[in-house]
């Protein structure tokens, strides 16, 4: 789909970058591995091209981080893309959750993994830094302006505070930050 | 088996379509169908498979796979894979071809410009709601807030720092 360009990344690299995104990714980090591979160390994407494949990937349902996978591999190399990112992401973490179900069956009732859940509630605690610190690193770079600013504010506070359903915040949200954009729009 | 298998393929086909801003909204009525209607596990089984899910690397969806395991072994594992994830990534591939064909459109920079604010403003929602949905205590709170700083304005690896939590959460609760 679309033109060659220099950017372009192999189908088998494409692969390979969603591969180390799924296995790096504990706990909810997802968003934050996908744009430091993609957008910070193999410079596929530009931060804004990221954003909007983001969001994007939040309007349609389904679980987002897949969405965006999706989304990049349409974007960069069309269906064959498409196949490569979802795989790619998947496929490991797939193995590794079917293995840890399996054991978890067979092992119910042991009094073992203590230790166990303790790390893994500290690498989710991690994993939630990591999304903030990514939240932080995008506003820097790509924020700008008071609208911006406030659209951020209320997106984040309406959800994460107040913890108003997704759907109804994205609902006022979007009409009002698309209709600002437009009145904003270069002439 | 075959009924199961229909039960779990309408129940994740049903769920993906219904899951807007990621799988951790339907959370719920997994556990509903899977504990209180088809009474495939206990409650408890079901939190430990979702902390499964959460711990491992990876979508937090994934859940779907452990569910069909538990529900009917490897087939019921396929079959939920499928059901959660083909339909969206269906209507994700229309959007992105159409997204991709209007480059050069002028209502794409404005629509871009429209997303950046509210997907960064998603970041920091989704990470503030994770935090107060999962986290109890000083010390879980310090660990997210020391990595945010550190994830935002250092360059030090991600596995260090998810070795590093993993250590203090040990030291502290373990």
């Amino acid at each position: 789909m679309g033109n060659r360009d220099a950017r372009q990344p192999s189908l088998a690299s494409l692969f390979a970058g969603f591969v180390s995104i799924g296995l790096m990714s504990f706990g909810g980090g997802l968003a934050a591995w996908t744009r430091r591979e993609v957008v910070q160390r193999r410079g596929w994407l530009d931060d804004r091209q990221f954003l909007s494949g983001y969001a994007l990937s939040q309007l349609v349902p389904g679980a987002t981080n897949v969405n965006l996978a999706v989304f990049i591999g349409t974007q960069l190399r069309g269906l064959p893309g498409a196949f490569a990112t979802f795989w790619g992401l998947t496929t490991v973490p797939l193995v590794i959750v079917l293995t840890l179900g399996a054991l978890y069956l067979y092992s119910q009732g042991m009094p073992a993994g203590h230790w166990f859940s303790a790390s893994l509630t500290g690498m989710g605690a991690v994993a939630i830094g990591m999304n903030l610190g990514t939240g932080i690193r995008l506003a820097r770079r790509n924020i700008r302006g008071v609208i911006p600013i406030g659209i951020v504010a209320a997106v984040t506070i309406a959800i994460g505070i107040l913890g108003f359903p997704l759907v109804q915040v994205l609902a006022v949200m979007m009409p009002v930050s698309l209709f600002l954009a437009w009145l904003g729009r270069d002439r | 088996m075959i009924v199961t298998l229909l039960h779990l393929a309408w129940l994740f086909a049903g769920l993906s379509m219904l899951a807007f801003g990621g799988g951790a909204g339907v959370i719920p009525d997994m556990q509903r169908a899977a504990v209180d209607v088809h009474q495939w596990m206990t409650a408890r089984e079901f939190l430990d498979m979702f902390a499964i899910s959460r711990a491992a690397p990876g979508p937090g969806s994934l859940i779907v796979v452990l569910i069909g395991q538990k529900a009917a072994g490897m087939a019921g594992a396929a079959v939920s894979f499928l059901a959660m994830f083909l339909p969206s990534c269906l209507v994700v591939y229309f959007v992105a071809r159409g997204w991709h064909r209007a480059a050069n459109a002028p209502w794409r920079a404005v629509v871009e410009r429209a997303l950046a604010p509210v997907a960064v403003g998603l970041t920091f929602a989704s990470g503030l709601a994770l935090a107060r949905g999962t986290e109890e205590g000083l010390t879980l709170y310090g660990i997210t807030a020391a990595s945010t700083v550190a994830f935002a304005y250092t360059n030090i690896h991600p596995i260090a720092l998810l070795a590093m939590g993993a250590a203090i959460a040990l030291a502290v609760g373990g």
